[in-house]
């Protein structure tokens, strides 16, 4: 057995991911186990020996992140899975592979937090984390797959928008989506985009800046490479003190994000510019909406949503549009209103936003409830 | 078509298995499935279920609300789960546990899948197994022969007659 063959499978969500991201190219992982993202671990430490990859089972998830970065600047595609607390031990070094602009994919696989909380259940409450977890200014990319298929899809999609923009890309997945089988199409490689790095000309020097987007060496590959989280140069040496190189290099690595958001976030849409009742929804809690939303319709209430698969950066200008003809906004989500801030900074004022929140036992936000929430916008 | 199945327990009796198999047997027959799971952290001993939607139609909400069929294999599981059985449903309820009088408005099928998985097989974590061959015949949702090739391509090799034929005895007993 070696590459996945094209065809129809039954599958977990997180078998999905690890094998999207090989399919991605991904021959290096590194990782801790938690629950509800050990499946990736135990598929990829299966799987990639296989074809030639390693799969390394680290002391814990400060070292699993190091290792990823590591092997990223080896060559290599490279990927780590874990849950909310393995994820808070990550952010440091998520900010180094920022600064550094190292291209590699964290899974976070939500559960129910703060802290160990409810270990083995489904929350959704890593969104400002995942946008925010790391120290100093800067842009984050976060996908948010709904299904066993976007868990494979979505997985290609962070390893090409990481060696693209040679950053670090977060897949936001919960325990509900990781967890569950459903049917998935595996296409075959032709049909598969795959992305790599741009690699330097025998004679370049400057790694770190002069492009929007640099050529990324190996190490190993003849050139000189020093690889810093301090602030540098576009040759990667150190200026710990100087404002304008400081500001000239995390101006670059934001604004190469944000200047692509239209390219980067993805969503998925119904009658979102012509609805009176909106709903922006992610992850798991999105599978909810289509039914809430032919619900409505069937009882005369014109409603409409955008689901995001990507939630950072997010696309708020789809969220301004459906606000200019939406009298109301609901952001559904399992956690304490993390979105919804987001969505009413975006809706400006021109449509009324309110939350509708549940949290505990993994259990969801149901179709009837968001429905009772819609109808009881709509009188 | 759009069928709603919970199979419930307890941890170690292989419900999240059997609901595994199944699934993996309707994509063979080209239905939509979603496949869901919940257990606690113990290993053995907790209330676990498995939930499954079949359909021909692509599937929203992963979650079962209200069930057309419930699989309950222990006291446990068909008290905490006969409300959400619709009615009319079909129950199929394992007798070696579940000894008293079920009341229900469905139609109640009383298999010993647990009894018969020791006496046959020698060892009870066959019981999940009786009850898919059970399933299979009362509701055809699935093709047999689907059922038996996802058995063989699911369970451990050197285990696989042994689930088999205990996939079979479930349907013979119908």
């Amino acid at each position: 057995m070696k590459m996945v063959k094209p065809g129809v499978y039954f599958w977990q969500g997180n078998e999905a991911c690890a094998e999207g991201a090989i399919t991605a190219g991904c021959r290096f992982f590194a990782g801790y186990p938690i629950t509800p993202a050990s499946e990736i671990a135990e598929h990829m430490a299966k799987r990639l020996p296989q074809i030639g990859g390693i799969a390394i089972q680290m002391e814990d998830e400060m070292a699993s992140i190091g290792a990823v970065i590591g092997a990223s600047w080896a060559g290599a595609k490279a990927m780590t899975a874990t849950s909310g607390p393995g994820f808070s031990l990550m952010q440091e070094s998520i900010g180094y592979a920022f600064m550094t602009e190292t291209p590699c994919v964290v899974v976070d696989v939500q559960r129910l937090g703060p802290s160990t909380g409810q270990a083995t259940k489904c929350g959704q409450g890593d969104v400002m984390q995942s946008r925010w977890g790391t120290h100093g200014d800067h842009a984050a990319i976060v996908l948010a797959p709904n299904s066993v298929q976007e868990m494979f899809d979505l997985t290609i999609k962070a390893f090409n928008l990481a060696e693209k923009y040679r950053t670090p890309v977060i897949i936001l997945a919960d325990a509900t989506i990781a967890h569950m089988r459903e049917k998935i199409t595996v296409p075959s490689l032709e049909e598969i985009e795959i992305i790599n790095r741009k690699k330097p000309e025998a004679d370049e020097k400057a790694f770190f800046g002069f492009e929007e987007v640099p050529p990324m060496p190996a190490v190993g590959e003849g050139f000189n490479v020093p690889v810093t989280g301090s602030t540098h140069n576009e040759y990667g040496i150190r200026f710990t003190a100087d404002p304008m190189v400081h500001r000239k290099l995390v101006e670059r690595l934001n604004s190469k994000i944000e200047n692509h958001v239209e390219e980067i976030a993805e969503v998925e849409t119904y009658n979102f510019d012509d609805c009176k009742i909106g709903i922006v929804s992610f992850g798991c809690t999105s599978r909810a909406v289509p039914e809430a939303v032919e619900e409505a319709e069937k009882r005369g209430v014109k409603a409409g949503y955008i689901r995001l698969k990507t939630i950072w950066p997010f696309p708020e200008k789809k969220v301004e549009i459906m606000a200019e003809k939406a009298e109301t906004i609901i952001v559904p989500e399992i956690n304490l209103k993390q979105l919804f801030y987001e969505v009413e900074r975006a809706s400006k004022g021109l449509a009324k936003v309110v939350p509708l929140n549940k949290i505990g036992g993994g259990e969801l936000i149901t179709p009837e409830e968001l429905l009772n929430k819609i109808l009881e916008a709509a009188n | 078509m759009r069928v709603e199945i919970r199979i419930s327990g307890l941890g170690g009796q292989g419900v999240v298995l059997a609901g595994y198999i199944l699934g993996k047997a309707a994509v063979y027959d080209g239905k939509n499935v979603v496949q869901t799971q919940s257990y606690g952290a113990e290993a053995r001993g907790s209330a676990a279920k498995s939930e499954l939607i079949i359909s021909d139609e692509k599937i929203g909400f992963p979650m079962v609300r209200k069930c057309d069929i419930l699989v309950a294999m222990s006291r446990e599981a068909v008290k905490k789960n006969l409300k959400d059985l619709k009615k009319n449903g079909i129950l199929l309820i394992d007798s070696s546990y579940v000894k008293s009088e079920v009341k229900a408005e469905a139609k109640i099928f009383k298999i010993q899948a647990t009894h018969i998985a020791e006496k046959l097989y020698g060892q009870k974590i066959y019981a999940n197994m009786v009850m898919l061959g059970a399933l299979t015949k009362i509701t055809n949702i699935v093709n047999e022969n689907s059922m038996e090739q996802a058995i063989k391509n699911v369970v451990p090799k050197e285990t696989i007659i042994k689930n088999i034929q205990a996939y079979k005895k479930g349907i013979e007993i119908i």
